[in-house]
C-alpha cells in the first residue's frame, strides 16, 4: 500500500472514528440525513477518490477509492459512497463532469430498463439505493449516462433491511440529455458487485473486532467469554471467514484496478457473500441476547451484510456464472482458471 | 480495529510465471509418456522414479545453495512449482518431506558436514526423509512427547516409540524429537533435541500402520537402544522445540492444504460437461470461488515467508479453511452428481470421489488438528 492511499486510509479511519457512531447510524436509519459527516468526507475529496481532478473528483485511484469503501464498511456508514463511487466512474469514464454531493445509480437490477428517447426518460427503477437523498440519479440507458435530480422524477420511498434507503424510481417524462455511449448492463452490475463486496469485507472486519472484544469484556460462570475453549473454537472460525473475505475482496480490487476484474468480481461476491452469512451468525451467536437488542450496535452491521449479499447478484448469482465458465473452459483448464495463471 | 489477520494480495513476477510454464510443460510431457498417474493423497502417493525425475529436471531444493545442488531460487519460485506438481495430481510423497522441510531445517540448524552429507541427494530425488513428532500418547500435545536419547560416548542412546510417521517405510531417515532432558513442569518445552535417524540401522524397527482404507501409508518405529552418534544431532541440544516450530509455517500454509482433493473437482467438471444445469454450475462456481480465494491467501503467506516474516497464525488459518473446502469437494460432489456405482473403476469421476472420501477424515487431523489450529488462531485474535 503506497503512501498516499494510506494517507486516504488513515483520514478516513479518523473521520469515521470520530463522526460515525452508533448514534448517527441510528439517526440515519430513521431519516435524518447525516450532513456533517458527508461534508466532512466530501471536503477531504473521500466521496470522489477515484475520479480525476478535471472532473471534479479528488485524482486518485479506483483502488483509493474502493480501499476508502471497506473502511466505510466497517463503521456501517449510512451514506451513498458506493452508489457515488460508481456513479463517479461512469461519469467520468464517459467523459462527463461529476456533480457535487451524494450521487445514486439506476438501474440496479437487471430486470429494470430505462430508455432515454428524444430527451425524454421512460421507465421505472426498483431498489434505488439513497435515490431521495441524492443530489443526482445517474441513469445508465441503452443511450448513455443520463443525469436527473430527484425532484424531476417520481420516487416511492422505500428501505431495506439494513435501515437504508431503497426506492422506487419513476423516470417517465423527465428530461435528460445523455452523455457516453450505452452503459453495458454486466459492467454496471459487475461494478455493482465489486463495491458490494468491498463493504461487506469491511463490515465484517467490524464484527469480528466487536465480537473479539465483547467477549474479553463479558464474564459469565466468573470468567470472560474469551477463556471458553467452545467461544475460541467460534471465533476463530469467524475469523477464517472474514480473512478469506477480506482477500477476496481485496483480489477483486486489484484486477478491477489492473482492468481484469471479472473472474474476481465473481469470486469476491460469491466468497465474500457465503462469509457475510456464516460470520453474521457466529458474531450474533457470541453475542448472546444483548446483540439481538436495537440497543447495541452489532445489527447495524449485520443488517447492512445480510442487505448487501443479495444485491448486484447474490452467491447463487455469481456462483452459476463462475460455474459456467469453469465449464466452458473445461476441467483441463480448471487450475488455470482458478489460478489466474 | 487490528483484530483480522491480513492477506495482501501477492503479485508473482515474471520469472515465476516462466518458471510455472517450464514446469507444466515438464509436467505435460512426463504424464503424456506415462510418468505418473493423476491422483490425491499427493503426500502419500509416492512413485520414486518421478521424484528422481523431478530432481534431475531441477525442481527439488530449489531455493537451496547451489554448493548443496540447489539454485538459489526464491520462496516463490519453489512455491510455483509445488503448486503445479500438486495440481497436475503427480505422486511426490517420496521426497516431499526431505525438500519442504528436512532440508531447510538443516540448513538453518544444520552442521557444514550435515549440509554436504544430506542435501545434495535429496536434490537428486534420491534421499527421503520423515518426521518424527508424534508418539502413541502424544499427538496434539507434542510436549508430552517421552521418545528419549541418553547421553553415552560420542553419541545418544534412543528409546521409545514414534507414530504415524507418513512413508518411513521407503524413507532412508527421520528428523525425530526427542527428549535430551527430563521434564521440567515449569517449562515442558525444555529439553528436546532433534536428531537424524538412520532408518535402515540396527536398533529400530519400522512397523506398518494400515489406514480405513487399508492402504500402508503411516508407520509407527520402535528405538531399542538406538545409537544416534554426536554428528547427527540437528541444531543444539535441549532446543528441539523452538527448532520444531520454526518448521511449522512452511508445514501449513503450502499448496498441499488447498490442493488434497483438486482431482475431483476437476472431474466433477469434466462430467458435468460444458454445459451445466443451474445447480451445477453454482456448486462448480461456489468450490471455484473458495479455492481462487485460498490459493490467493497462501500465495500471500508464501510472500511472507518471502520477505523473511513468520506468518504463523495466518499460516495456521489457511491450514483450517483450506482443508475444510478440501472435505466440502467431495461432499458437495457427491450431491450434485451423485456416483452411480459407489466406487467404481480407477479413474474418473467415481474413483476420485471414493479416494476423497476416503482419504477428508485425516485433512483436519494431519499438520495440526482443526481444535489445534483454531486454538491458535484464538491466540492470534487475543483470546488466550
Amino acid at each position: 500500500m503506497n503512501d498516499m492511499r494510506t494517507l486516504i486510509l488513515d483520514t478516513a479511519d479518523r473521520i469515521f472514528r470520530d463522526i460515525c457512531d452508533q448514534v448517527l447510524v441510528d439517526k440515519a436509519e430513521k431519516g435524518e440525513w447525516p450532513a456533517a459527516l458527508w461534508q466532512t468526507l466530501e471536503e477531504s475529496g473521500l466521496t470522489q477518490a477515484a475520479v480525476p481532478e478535471e472532473r471534479g473528483g479528488a485524482g486518485g485511484t479506483l483502488g483509493d477509492g474502493l480501499y476508502f469503501l471497506k473502511t466505510s464498511g466497517r463503521y456501517a456508514a449510512p451514506l451513498p459512497l458506493a452508489e457515488t463511487l460508481i456513479a463517479g466512474v461512469l461519469l467520468a469514464e464517459a467523459g462527463a463532469d461529476v456533480p457535487a454531493g451524494p450521487l445514486a445509480i439506476a438501474p440496479v437490477r437487471p430486470v429494470d430498463r430505462i430508455d432515454c428517447r428524444d430527451g425524454v426518460l421512460s421507465g421505472t427503477a426498483t431498489g434505488v439505493p439513497f435515490a431521495r437523498t441524492a443530489a443526482a440519479i445517474i441513469v445508465a440507458t441503452p443511450q448513455g449516462l443520463a443525469v436527473v435530480e430527484p425532484k424531476d422524477v417520481r420516487i416511492e420511498a422505500g428501505k431495506g433491511i439494513s435501515g437504508e434507503p431503497r426506492d422506487t424510481v419513476v423516470f417517465d417524462g423527465a428530461r435528460a440529455a445523455p452523455v457516453g455511449g450505452a452503459v453495458d448492463p454486466d459492467r454496471l452490475q459487475r461494478l455493482g458487485a465489486l463495491v458490494r463486496s468491498v463493504q461487506m469485507a469491511g463490515a465484517l472486519e467490524g464484527i469480528l473486532a466487536m465480537t473479539v472484544q465483547y467477549v474479553q469484556d463479558r464474564k459469565q460462570f466468573g470468567r470472560p467469554l474469551s477463556k471458553f475453549q467452545a467461544i475460541q473454537q467460534s471465533l476463530a472460525a469467524m475469523a477464517g471467514q472474514v480473512a478469506a473475505a477480506s482477500a477476496a475482496a481485496d483480489a477483486a480490487i486489484e484486477a478491477e484496478e489492473e482492468g481484469d476484474g471479472a473472474v474476481a468480481i465473481a469470486v469476491a461476491k460469491a466468497r465474500v457473500g457465503e462469509a457475510a452469512g456464516v460470520a453474521a451468525e457466529l458474531a450474533h451467536q457470541a453475542h448472546g441476547a444483548i446483540g439481538f437488542t436495537h440497543e447495541y450496535a452489532l445489527h447495524q452491521f449485520t443488517r447492512r451484510l445480510w442487505t448487501w449479499r443479495d444485491e448486484f447478484g447474490g452467491e447463487p448469482y455469481w456462483q452459476a456464472e463462475l460455474g459456467r465458465q469453469v465449464a466452458r473452459a473445461g476441467a483441463d483448464n480448471l487450475w488455470k482458471f482458478a489460478s489466474g495463471t | 480495529m487490528t483484530t483480522a489477520l491480513t492477506y495482501p494480495p501477492r503479485k508473482l513476477g515474471p520469472e515465476q510465471e516462466a518458471l510455472r510454464a517450464e514446469v507444466r510443460d515438464f509436467l505435460e510431457k512426463d504424464y503424456a509418456a506415462g510418468g505418473f498417474q493423476r491422483g490425491q493423497e499427493a503426500m502419500a502417493r509416492y512413485d520414486i522414479e518421478f521424484s528422481k525425475r523431478l530432481g534431475a529436471a531441477g525442481y527439488l531444493g530449489v531455493t537451496w545453495p547451489k554448493k548443496y545442488g540447489g539454485r538459489e531460487l526464491t520462496f516463490l519460485d519453489r512455491f510455483v512449482i509445488v503448486e503445479e506438481v500438486l495440481a497436475a495430481g503427480a505422486p511426490v510423497g517420496a521426497h516431499w518431506v526431505a525438500d519442504r522441510q528436512s532440508g531447510p531445517l538443516l540448513l538453518k540448524y544444520g552442521t557444514e558436514e550435515q549440509r554436504e552429507r544430506f542435501l545434495p541427494p535429496i536434490v537428486r530425488g534420491e534421499s527421503y526423509f520423515c518426521i518424527g513428532m508424534s508418539e502413541p500418547d502424544s499427538g496434539s500435545d507434542l510436549a508430552s512427547a517421552r521418545c528419549s536419547a541418553t547421553r553415552v560416548d560420542g553419541g545418544w542412546r534412543l528409546n521409545g516409540t514414534k507414530l504415524w510417521t507418513s512413508l518411513a517405510h521407503i524413507c532412508h531417515y527421520m528428523i525425530a524429537l526427542v527428549r535430551t532432558s527430563p521434564v521440567n513442569p515449569e517449562n515442558r518445552h525444555e529439553g528436546f533435541s532433534q536428531m537424524i535417524v538412520d532408518l535402515h540401522a540396527p536398533g529400530v524397527e519400522v512397523r506398518p500402520v494400515y489406514n480405513l482404507a487399508g492402504e500402508h501409508h503411516f508407520n509407527q518405529e520402535v528405538f531399542t537402544d538406538y545409537f544416534v552418534p554426536d554428528e547427527n544431532v540437528v541444531g543444539e541440544i535441549g532446543q528441539g522445540w523452538a527448532q520444531v516450530m520454526s518448521e511449522l509455517a512452511y508445514e501449513r500454509s503450502g499448496p498441499e492444504r488447498i490442493l488434497s482433493t483438486f482431482q475431483t473437482l476437476v472431474e466433477l467438471v469434466r462430467a458435468v460437461g460444458d454445459n451445466p444445469s443451474e445447480v451445477e454450475a453454482r456448486a462448480i462456481g461456489r468450490l471455484t470461488a473458495h479455492l481462487t480465494t485460498l490459493r490467493g491467501m497462501s500465495v500471500s503467506v508464501a510472500g511472507m515467508l518471502a520477505d523473511g516474516k513468520m506468518p504463523v497464525t495466518e499460516a495456521a488459518l489457511v491450514k483450517d479453511l483450506g482443508t475444510n473446502y478440501c472435505k466440502d469437494v467431495p461432499e458437495t460432489a457427491r450431491l450434485i452428481r451423485p456416483p452411480e456405482t459407489g466406487a467404481g473403476g480407477n479413474s474418473g469421476y467415481e474413483a476420485m470421489l471414493a479416494k476423497a472420501t476416503l482419504l477428508a477424515p485425516s485433512l483436519t487431523i494431519q499438520g495440526g488438528t482443526r481444535e489445534i489450529l483454531r486454538g491458535m488462531i484464538a491466540r492470534g485474535l487475543g483470546l488466550r
